[in-house]
């Protein structure tokens, strides 16, 4: 890389063009997310291929909580339109609001998994363990993958919003909040079909 | 093929008020037994609904350059494949083995 294009790199706030016209960082990330979509691919498929196959209780029509997970369901896509709203702050350099949504954003994340959490509790308490059944093995694995990457996610955002609160998050890093964002929303979307799938679809 | 502006607030707000009438409409049509017959197909459409509108609006797909959305799609096409053909062979088998 010449000197020339260093400075354009960094006037762009990082971002490395390829020889196709798009952001390579951005390029990779798309890449990690197709990944997934073949990850949660699997552990979907492997859910409903056992669905209904378990020899002993409890099965999910008598514990799965509809409208508790409606109002999970409710929260995490909150916390996508909040991401959004970060972003397009960030973008046009108003960082008090981009903070704000930050924050927002993750602790929506935390609502939801304060919620996986209690669900799980409340799932172990009425004797659904992990080896319990074939519903309780593939609906913890499932979920808690996806609990797992919202974890992720709230960390990452965390992160971001500590940045953010330093002064080292501004319109120049935009980029690396719209790969954020990026990821959870992809996170939001596999919940969308989790919930369906899993919840509705008894 | 380069990059365009993303949707507005406003937008963003718009498809948010979408994805909870669907979320809502989800959840009412599970507790309507009338809807019980047709109730998978539906469901699955209107999820497919919400996946696509985040995708294209929050993710900015609909914007972006289509070199990303054959990224995405190129591997969700296969997940989806991937599960379809695993329920095809396991059910396959089961009545097979059953002879239902």
């Amino acid at each position: 890389m010449t000197h020339g294009s260093t400075h354009a790199r960094e006037a762009e706030g990082g971002a490395h063009r390829t020889s196709m016209g798009v952001d390579s960082r951005k390029m990779a990330f798309w890449a990690f997310i197709g990944s997934e979509c073949l990850l949660f691919g699997s552990l979907i498929a492997t859910y409903l291929v056992y669905k209904g196959r378990s020899l002993v209780g409890p099965y999910p029509h008598e514990i799965l909580n509809i409208p508790f997970t409606s109002f999970s369901t409710f929260d995490l896509l909150m916390s996508s339109l909040a991401m959004v709203l970060a972003l397009a702050a960030v973008q046009r350099g108003d960082m008090k609001q981009g903070k704000l949504w930050l924050l927002v954003t993750a602790l929506l994340g935390l609502v939801f998994l304060g919620g996986q959490y209690w669900e799980f509790s409340h799932f172990v308490h009425e004797g659904l363990g992990l080896t319990t059944n074939l519903f309780g093995s593939t609906f913890y694995v499932l979920t808690g993958t996806h609990g797992a990457h919202v974890t992720v996610g709230v960390i990452w955002l965390l992160t971001l919003w500590i940045q953010a609160l330093r002064g080292k998050l501004g319109p120049q890093q935009a980029l690396t909040v719209e790969i954020t964002g990026l990821y959870w929303h992809f996170v939001d979307v596999v919940w969308i079909v989790i919930f369906t799938v899993v919840y509705l679809i008894q | 093929m380069s990059e365009q502006a993303h949707a507005t607030t406003a937008t963003y707000l718009r498809i948010a008020a979408i994805l909870v009438m669907i979320t809502l409409i989800e959840v009412g049509i599970f507790y309507v037994p009338t809807f019980q017959t047709v109730l998978v197909p539906v469901l699955l459409v209107l999820s497919a609904v919400k996946f696509a509108l985040v995708v294209m609006f929050y993710m900015h797909l609909k914007f972006d350059n289509r070199f990303f959305a054959f990224l995405f799609g190129g591997p969700l096409l296969l997940a989806l494949v991937v599960v379809v053909s695993l329920l095809l062979i396991f059910y396959g088998a089961v009545r097979l083995r059953t002879g239902v």
